[in-house]
């Protein structure tokens, strides 16, 4: 974007829609993935891994693998088990919630499917593979838990015996008269949804390089939080925290997944103190598939009270949310993320929120792109739309009636959030006209009337979500077990040239991108001349990392800020050297000038220059114009939208296809909107896939029956639409820059608008529901009035994928 | 996701190639395009002792014309089969099936011989070999022999070849005109397998059927043809009303699969109503 000013002419980069930087070296992978890097004399790791959903290990016989070539050593949970501490937990909901034990690698009892019992090191990985086969492990089996009812349930079989109970905890949040929003209510809606087990899939898989050198470690991995992974790394091994540096190297996608702490890292570190030498482990897709935290998997019972001119009174939400077999670094805090989201953006008188976790033998659960706000959003959108169908109305209307309107802001909703903007009425307007709605509903009405065979439904979701994690003081009050500030740094060389540390770690976001752009505008420099570095804590050594669309809304107003100071040092120095007051100096284009007289004036990179040399600075001015600062945000931020789904449903087969899809979204101001408009495409995708396709399956043994991506489904471009995106933009008011957050938006909007529109199309076939994903075969059986199946049945059909099932 | 250690040979020629299959003993297997065998492999589902690496075999590739056939060497790829302007004119249900195998990067190593080979009954393309009464031309160093299509494929990714056995091509009658030709696949993602398929050939005679056949993917441990079919169609006309009732013989005699993506009962209804959209979009009904 070009704006004229005055004479000089400058580039605003901030709204630019520029290509990202980065993408060159990511996309050809000619850069810094962790399995690219070996250094001389690294050793390998492979792990043997549990077959059985529980069992008590009796015996563990590593010596024929150690006798195999090119085997360094092999270890067993046992040998490891003085040094290598229990799995962290950050988040203890309440003070009486149950948080077993765990081990990084299995030392007595295996809990899940997939967990490590065993570890191969050597001298390559070829040879650490083959050694597995030959370690020889006896067990005993153990009852698998695999229903959330069944294990809360009087004499239910335990997960943790020492426990004395499936039951981890239970968080109640309540605000407003319940009892009385619901006591004669003219309707009551009464919906039980279940939110599927899902496998965040980064193209990336995790990865880890543990460099020894004397005392000092440096461990890479594919990480999204090298900051938050050093800290719990030294309070896990007992290692000292400035002994160990992490390196989030270029990272491949996370989605949530690689906001954890695993066994894997930390057995990488031990492994590597113990044998002096570097060490490396890379998960395959399939090993992946078990042992990376799932997302979602929880029971939502649901009860709305309404009037029946649509208006809200209130709402239950009885949630049952799978822990799996262990509680990881924020697992049992996720559903309760989206326990202040379950209102939507609508105004009601009563919440009432009761979250139960429950200790499966299954992977543990932990964040998944929206974490906790997903499913909030899911329950609330599905109920909005089965209200507009109780009471015969316009799904569009019954929101209308309950919306917050543009002008209340900023509202404090019953869940206790203060909103401080928003305008559901311009981006639903917006999307109105995008969409055509008249002229599908038009041609609904024909295909019902023509009993077409491939009918036509509409689905709406008009969402928020909160971003910007997190006020710290707020994340004290919910118990979290550190603060939610983000720090940055600008460095201006003496060529003039600026270095921008981040605290943030990104890992496909476009930082190195979208953070020039902003330093750019702040210091008035070319934007090829920042560079950004981050994720390497020696480099970068404060800093809260990458998750819940933080980056921008905490850590890009700390870059902001950082600027600034910037801006106010280059000030005093400028004005010295040019011998005028500070007042008396405008700033623009980067240069300072006399105002009044545009030819005196000195470039920032000249005011660099003589800060570096130092000959002629102000009294008590130290050299350099170097600036940090660090953002607590006071709020979270709000991104908001309407999204609007038509689906074609072929009622013979059950097919569901998407025919257009619109997305309005209103994410604040906007510094990239390439960067943005990735992300929405990014979001929708797998948001989508939440709907149609994707789903952890476990059989009643608790084997994992999804390991590959032919089990595993997920969607490519060729199975989605062309989508229509547009913005409002309505600036947050939390942060100087407006911005609000853009990385999960699509995620959490576009799963309700999609089912949506499927039970839309169905519902004059009687049908209210369909389970997710919504398989052909599913809303078949829907069609057909069938009650639907709890789980997938797995099996054994062709295909590569069922190869390995029971023929 | 390493495989198991293999010896490894690549022959130059068929005659070198049959020789070390059969030297290898029982537990050797041909490497075609490897786009089945190598994850097999990688997820050491399979642990042969050998493979044969056909790869640089250019006989093997080759797509010819032997009057009222084609024979399509093993070795073409989908994507060499999807182009070759033979196939697209005589025997255009190949190339429309081939169409449909998983994506472009398969397609382009993935061969024509080994999709067939591998039997895989959720594969495309052996419905449509059974349908169009191809021949597999097999080499020994025993020497030479061909199986019908209906003898090849005999049980869950089991062909009647022999160990030292190796496909070298297959010979598909051409159809010559009067022909509608349709494969109707129903899968939930581009590059996922059929949950069912059906590859589908009808012959009218001005307003009505004279032959019909009708041949289905993954309704049991091999592709089979939907005989009921294909005799209830004969000789009527060629119309919406006679597929459907026609297909809802389709699963008759079959033992479809059940897996994640759909139960036995749910493949079988698939078959009725995919059965009907094969023959109505193979007649222009």
């Amino acid at each position: 974007m070009t704006v004229q000013e005055g004479d000089a002419v400058t580039t605003q980069e901030v709204g630019s829609p520029r290509k990202r930087s980065e993408d060159a070296r990511l996309i050809t992978g000619r850069t810094r993935w962790t399995d690219n890097m070996t250094p001389a004399g690294t050793l390998h790791m492979a792990f043997v891994r549990s077959p059985h959903a529980h069992a008590r290990i009796t015996r563990v016989d590593t010596s024929q693998a150690k006798g195999r070539p090119g085997v360094v050593a092999v270890f067993s949970g046992a040998d490891l088990a003085e040094e290598q501490g229990s799995l962290p937990c950050a988040w203890v909901v309440t003070e009486d919630m149950k948080h077993p034990e765990h081990p990084p690698m299995a030392v007595n009892e295996v809990r899940y499917v997939g967990e490590p019992v065993a570890c191969v090191v050597a001298r390559d990985k070829y040879a650490a593979v083959d050694a597995l086969e030959e370690i020889d492990i006896d067990y005993e089996p153990l009852p698998a838990v695999v229903d959330m009812d069944a294990a809360l349930a009087d004499g239910a079989d335990l997960v943790h015996e020492d426990l004395g109970t499936n039951k981890s905890y239970t968080w109640v949040f309540e605000n407003g008269d319940l009892d009385a929003a619901m006591r004669d209510a003219p309707v009551v809606i009464e919906r039980e949804y279940i939110q599927q087990r899902l496998i965040p899939t980064a193209m990336e898989p995790r990865s880890v390089l543990c460099v020894p050198e004397d005392e000092d470690y440096t461990l890479y991995s594919a990480t999204q939080i090298p900051h938050i992974l050093r800290l719990m790394l030294a309070t896990v091994t007992g290692i000292p925290e400035h002994r160990l540096r992490v390196v989030a190297p270029d990272v491949g996608g996370g989605f949530g997944s690689k906001l954890q702490v695993y066994g894997e890292e930390v057995l990488a570190l031990l492994i590597a103190r113990r044998l002096g030498r570097p060490v490396k482990w890379t998960e395959s897709r399939s090993e992946g598939n078990m042992t990376v935290h799932h997302g979602r998997d929880q029971i939502q019972r649901l009860t709305l009270a309404a009037e029946r001119d649509g208006r809200i009174r209130g709402l239950k939400v009885n949630l049952l949310a799978d822990m799996g077999a262990y509680l990881m670094l924020v697992t049992p805090g996720i559903p309760l993320l989206g326990a202040f989201m379950f209102n939507g953006i609508y105004k009601m008188d009563a919440l009432s929120f009761t979250c139960t976790g429950v200790f499966t033998t299954k992977t543990p659960t932990d964040a998944y792109r929206g974490a906790g706000r997903p499913e909030a959003t899911f329950a609330i959108e599905r109920l909005m739309d089965e209200l507009a169908a109780e009471l015969g109305i316009d799904a569009i209307e019954v929101r209308r009636r309950n919306w917050i309107a543009h002008e209340e802001f900023p509202y404090e909703t019953i869940a206790g959030l203060t909103y401080d903007t928003g305008n559901y009425e311009a981006a639903t307007d917006k999307a109105l006209e995008l969409f055509e709605y008249d002229k599908l509903r038009a041609e609904q009405a024909d295909r019902r009337e023509r009993q077409d065979p491939v009918q036509l439904g509409i689905g709406v979701s008009t969402f928020t979500e909160m971003c910007g994690l997190a006020p710290s003081r707020v994340l004290g009050s919910l118990s979290y077990g550190a603060g939610g500030w983000e720090h940055a740094s600008v460095r201006v060389l003496p060529s003039g040239k600026v270095e921008v540390v981040t605290g943030s770690s990104p890992h496909g976001q476009g930082h190195a991108t979208a953070w020039a752009q902003i330093a750019a505008d702040r210091l008035g420099v070319p934007w090829e001349d920042v560079k950004v570095l981050h994720g390497d804590t020696a480099i970068s050594p404060k800093g809260m990392d990458t998750y819940g669309s933080r980056s921008l809304a905490v850590g890009g107003v700390a870059l902001y800020s950082a600027c600034e100071k910037v801006v106010d040092k280059a000030r005093k120095v400028a004005a010295h050297l040019l011998e005028a007051s500070e007042q008396d100096l405008d700033f623009s284009g980067g240069r300072f000038s006399v105002r009044g007289v545009q030819q005196e004036g000195k470039t920032i990179q000249e005011v660099a220059l003589a800060a570096f040399a130092a000959h002629d600075l102000p009294e008590g001015i130290e050299p350099s114009l170097d600036s940090d600062a660090t953002f607590d945000p006071e709020n979270f931020s709000f991104p908001h939208g309407t999204h609007l789904c038509a689906t074609e449903v072929d009622t013979e087969t059950g097919m569901v296809k998407i025919r257009k899809y619109v997305a309005v979204d209103d994410v604040g101001t906007v510094v990239n909107p390439l960067i943005v408009e990735g992300q929405v495409h990014g979001g929708l995708a797998q948001g989508i896939a939440q709907a149609l396709y994707e789903e952890a399956v476990y059989d009643t043994e608790g084997n994992l029956t999804t390991t590959t991506m032919a089990d595993y489904l997920i969607p490519s471009a060729a199975d989605l639409p062309a989508f229509t995106t547009d913005r409002t933009e309505t600036p947050a008011t939390s942060n100087p820059l407006g911005v609000k957050g853009v990385g999960e938006a699509g995620t959490i909007a576009s799963t309700p608008a999609v089912v949506n529109a499927i039970v839309d199309a169905l519902r004059p076939h009687g049908v209210n529901d369909v389970q997710m994903p919504c398989t052909p075969e599913r809303v078949w059986r829907a069609l057909r009035g069938e009650a639907k199946p709890r789980a997938a049945e797995p099996g054994a059909g062709g295909g590569l994928g069922s190869a390995g099932g029971d023929q | 996701m390493i495989p198991a250690t293999f010896d490894y040979t690549r022959p130059a020629s068929v005659d070198d190639a049959v020789r070390a299959l059969s030297d290898a003993g029982e537990d050797a297997k041909v490497l075609a395009g490897g786009q089945s065998l190598m994850p097999l492999l990688r997820m050491r589902l399979a642990y042969p002792d050998a493979l044969i690496d056909v790869g640089r075999i250019g006989a093997l590739r080759e797509i010819r014309d032997e009057g009222d056939a084609l024979v399509i060497g093993a070795m073409a790829t989908h994507h060499e089969v999807i182009r070759d302007p033979l196939v697209r004119e005589h025997l255009p249900l190949i190339a429309r099936a081939t169409e449909t195998v998983a994506d472009p990067a398969v397609r382009h190593r993935g061969t024509f011989g080994g999709s067939m080979a591998h039997a895989d009954p959720a594969g495309d393309l052996p419905a449509v070999a059974l349908a169009l009464d191809a021949v597999f031309l097999v080499r020994s160093v025993r020497g030479e022999r061909e199986i019908p299509a209906a003898d090849f494929f005999v049980d869950w990714m089991t062909s009647a070849m022999e160990p030292d056995e190796l496909l070298v091509g297959v010979r598909v009658p051409k159809l010559g005109s009067g022909w509608g030709v349709h494969y109707e696949k129903f899968h939930r993602t581009a590059q996922a397998w059929a949950i069912v398929g059906v590859a589908c050939a009808v012959r009218r005679n001005g307003d009505g059927v004279e032959e019909a056949r009708v041949a289905l993917t993954n309704m049991g441990p091999a592709p089979v043809r939907a005989s009921a079919v294909e005799t209830a169609v004969s000789g009527r006309p060629a119309s919406e009303d006679v597929f459907r009732t026609a297909a809802a013989q389709a699963a008759a005699g079959t033992e479809p699969p059940a897996d994640l993506h759909g139960s036995s009962e749910y493949r079988a209804h698939l078959a009725t109503v995919l059965t009907a959209r094969a023959l109505s979009a193979a007649t222009g009904a």
